[in-house]
């Protein structure tokens, strides 16, 4: 199931297609500032409907929207009831991948009762192409296309709890799509019981059917009414485990259905409202077994795609181990640390955007338990740490904040900062010309200075204190440089380290 | 470092040296820095990336099953329930035709439904003689939403609450009163007036097919052939469909049957 997406075809160059990507990014990104996006997916059957392009959005791969006119032909034969009316919808169907035929479709006097009537009907397999013929309008990216499809929920939940995987399948890729077309449709989905019927279809054995449901769920998940009115619903059912136990076999069955529901946690744990819950189903030492677990497959072998899972699931373990309570319920288990270092180098060149979420969550581990700051030091994962200081800004300023978490536990965390020869890279950094990350550059130099003064003497001899000089003239900056000079030179004989116009300027500034 | 290393980390954990004692101070000004939890929204910039990462995903992955055409063809095979005659080459379209027809079948009536929780009402308020009885001392019309525990007077009354309070359509096909045995081809929305009706008909009469899920009468049930596939059809279908005859739900005038309560 999980090796069936994303396939990727011919067309294009790789430079051509990188660039296409960047742009959809792009788009994402401004989506994402406006709290406007959201997505929809396509189930679709054969791969010649799917289009050639391997970097196209699945709406675009669309076939040419039908003639004017011939939209009331199709709908006129699927109406007839004839025998070929299955084939008729078949057309209907292919037709209705282009949104111009769409939205022609959905103004057509009678178009959606009749498409919801034959979905209704006791015909299998006409049933089945009404199904996706819904489908396709679900998926428009004119919601009022999508609005059009709004009278078949109530249908779409009660064949939610059938048997037949197809039409489940269809029904839950078609629900999801509708869920997030506007806060009036999921004001209606609550009421006619969309959460118990979710939660009986959660205790399936098929794959297929649960990816689906994580898809529904996550979209319903995602509502900005969702803390209040979704997620209480939510907890009150058994949703909450059985998420759990489905996110924790990922690996072995249902990649796909574990990606969905790691990201449906990920929108319940953020919403910061069902965390005591949700760590009373053991939910820490779960997630952490697991990322361990995925830790130990990527390490071996390419597994495309785990990169989804990974992410929300570290998502979950920052945000759940933030809380008040969090550290009570941390196993100390230095695995995960491990799990996280190797995720990072895994794909640190692939999967960058992995990086900063996973050093938050190192910050999280690190900030209380003096027993993460000891295992990184004592596991030698420090080089590791000290490697990703040139890679961005925000990755600088992350990995410095765990430096200061460990150097803030004390002389001999701050002894093994040294022995394991931070310093140099330290030295680096502050010619960085960013004020935010020498900042914090600052702050874990006076831990250093403080805790183990030999850092200072070392600090001066290399010639530090001249390189901080050059940060004095920024607003920011000044007080700490000024008093970091102060510490690095007091207890030495000035003259001999520094220049004396530095040292000039130096007292100067003091007075 | 040695990925090779941590894997062995991961799997083995060998002992740790003991953690040193930590000797923490309070920040000293201008120094500010103190070790922070963070706890981050769903909106935080930080997680932008990854967000986006998401969203990539959701909008280009395509997820489907194998065109029916390209399925794996068995050799053809009639469906075994007694009465049904389809025939397959697709375990796919079986298993489809079996769950959507035969598998939440009254055993009193033949009758099909999409849920077992709608024919363990069907059941219950069509063959059960108790039911009748009680409901004339207790409400025992069952709410049809799955996790809904109300009950009912009457049919009617039920009506009025999918509609009010589970926001239902007026005309939701699995709730249609049985008004008489032979009733039924005619299908509409009350509030229809215009060519949808007409539609609604023309669907039904025309090829008699049954809109509404409820109901398989093997008695009753004609067959209507279907032409081989025309040629810009791949896959050949041998189609003979059943059809259903009445459209009910609720209760009904066979209410009152007696004998052993099974479900297929
Ligand atoms: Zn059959
Ligand atoms: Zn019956
Ligand atoms: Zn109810």
């Amino acid at each position: 199931m999980w090796g069936r997406r994303r396939g990727a075809g011919p067309g294009g160059g790789a430079e051509e297609l990188r660039a296409r990507r960047r742009e959809r990014e792009a788009a994402l990104r401004k989506a994402r500032r406006e709290q406007q996006l959201v997505s929809k997916r396509l189930l679709r059957e054969d791969e010649a409907e799917r289009g050639h392009d391997g970097a196209g959005d699945a709406a675009e791969a669309v076939l040419e929207p039908v003639l004017q006119g011939e939209v009331s032909e199709l709908l006129r034969g699927v109406q007839r009831g004839s025998e070929d009316r299955r084939r008729w919808l078949r057309c209907l169907r292919r037709a209705l991948q282009s949104k111009e035929t769409q939205q022609e479709f959905v103004r057509l006097d009678g178009a959606v009762r009749t498409l919801v009537g034959l979905f209704t009907c006791s015909l299998p397999d006409v049933q089945l192409e009404a199904a996706r013929c819904l489908h396709e309008l679900s998926h428009s990216s004119d919601a009022a296309v999508a609005e059009a499809c709004v009278p078949v929920t109530s249908y779409l939940l009660t064949y939610l709890s059938g048997h037949s995987i197809e039409l489940m399948e269809l029904c839950l890729y078609t629900l999801g799509n509708l869920v997030v077309e506007s806060e009036v449709v999921r004001k209606k989905l609550l009421p006619q019981g969309i959460i118990p019927v979710l939660a009986s279809c959660i205790q399936s054995p098929h794959e297929a059917v649960l990816e689906g449901l994580g898809y529904v769920l996550s979209q319903l998940l995602q509502a900005k009414e969702a803390p209040a009115e979704i997620i209480p619903l939510v907890l009150d059912s058994v949703l909450p485990q059985h998420m759990l136990r489905l996110v924790c076999s990922g690996l072995k069955f249902g990649t796909g259905a574990a990606v969905e529901f790691a990201w449906c946690l990920h929108y319940i744990v953020c919403s910061h409202t069902a965390n005591v819950e949700l760590m009373s189903l053991g939910a820490v030492p779960a997630l952490t077994s697991l990322l361990c677990d995925i830790a130990f497959e990527i390490s071996q072998s390419d597994s495309e795609g785990l990169e989804l899972l990974i992410c929300p699931v570290l998502r979950c373990l920052g945000n759940l181990l933030a809380e008040e309570t969090g550290h009570e319920v941390q196993p100390q288990d230095e695995r995960l640390l491990v799990a996280l270092f190797v995720v990072m180098q895994c794909y640190l060149q692939q999967h960058p955007f992995i990086i900063p979420e996973s050093l938050w969550l190192i910050n999280n581990l690190t900030a209380d338990e003096p027993f993460f700051c000891s295992a990184l030091l004592s596991m030698d994962l420090l080089p590791a740490l000290l490697q990703l200081l040139p890679h961005s800004q925000t990755v600088s300023v992350l990995v410095l904040t765990v430096l200061c978490n460990i150097a803030e536990k004390g002389p001999a965390y701050c002894q093994q900062l040294h022995q394991q020869a931070a310093l140099p890279l330290l030295l680096h950094v502050l010619m960085v010309p960013d004020p935010e990350v020498v900042g914090q550059c600052l702050e874990l130099l006076h831990l250093l200075f403080l805790h183990w003064p030999q850092v200072a003497v070392d600090f001066v001899r290399q010639g530090g204190h001249q390189t901080l000089e050059q940060h004095q003239s920024t607003p920011e900056l000044q007080e700490r440089v000024r008093a970091l000079l102060d510490m690095a030179l007091q207890p030495q004989d000035a003259s001999v380290f520094s220049s004396p116009s530095a040292a000039s300027s130096t007292f100067s500034q003091m007075m | 470092m040695l990925l090779s290393a941590l894997r062995h980390r991961l799997r083995e954990r060998p002992p740790l040296p003991p953690v040193p004692p930590p000797a923490s101070a309070p920040p000293r000004p201008p120094f500010a820095f103190s070790p922070r939890r963070l706890r981050l929204g769903p909106q935080h910039p930080l997680l932008e990336d990854g967000d986006v990462q998401r969203h990539l995903y959701l909008r280009e992955a395509l997820t489907g099953r194998a065109e029916e055409a390209e399925r794996p063809r068995v050799s053809e095979f009639y469906c075994h329930i007694s009465g049904c005659s389809q025939v397959f080459d697709t375990l796919e379209g079986y298993e489809h035709h079996y769950n959507a027809l035969h598998r939440n079948v009254c055993s009193f009536c033949r009758r099909s439904f999409p849920s077992g929780h709608l024919l363990d009402i069907h059941i219950s308020e069509w063959h059960d003689s108790l039911f009748q009885i009680m409901a004339e001392k207790q409400n025992m019309y069952k709410c049809l939403v799955e996790g809904c525990v109300e009950k009912f007077k009457s049919s009617k009354d039920r009506k009025d609450h999918l509609v009010t309070v589970h926001l239902y359509p007026a005309d939701f096909r699995f709730d249609r009163p049985k008004k008489a045995k032979s009733g039924a081809k005619h299908v509409s929305c009350p509030t229809d007036h215009d060519g949808s009706v007409l539609m609604d008909v023309s669907v039904e009469t025309s090829e008699q097919l049954q809109a509404d899920h409820m109901e398989v009468v093997p008695s009753e049930s004609m067959e209507v052939p279907q032409p081989a596939a025309s040629p810009s059809l791949p896959e050949k279908r041998l189609y003979k469909s059943r059809i259903p005859s009445t459209i009910c739900f609720g209760q009904g005038a066979t209410r009152g049957f007696k004998g052993p309560r099974k479900k297929v």
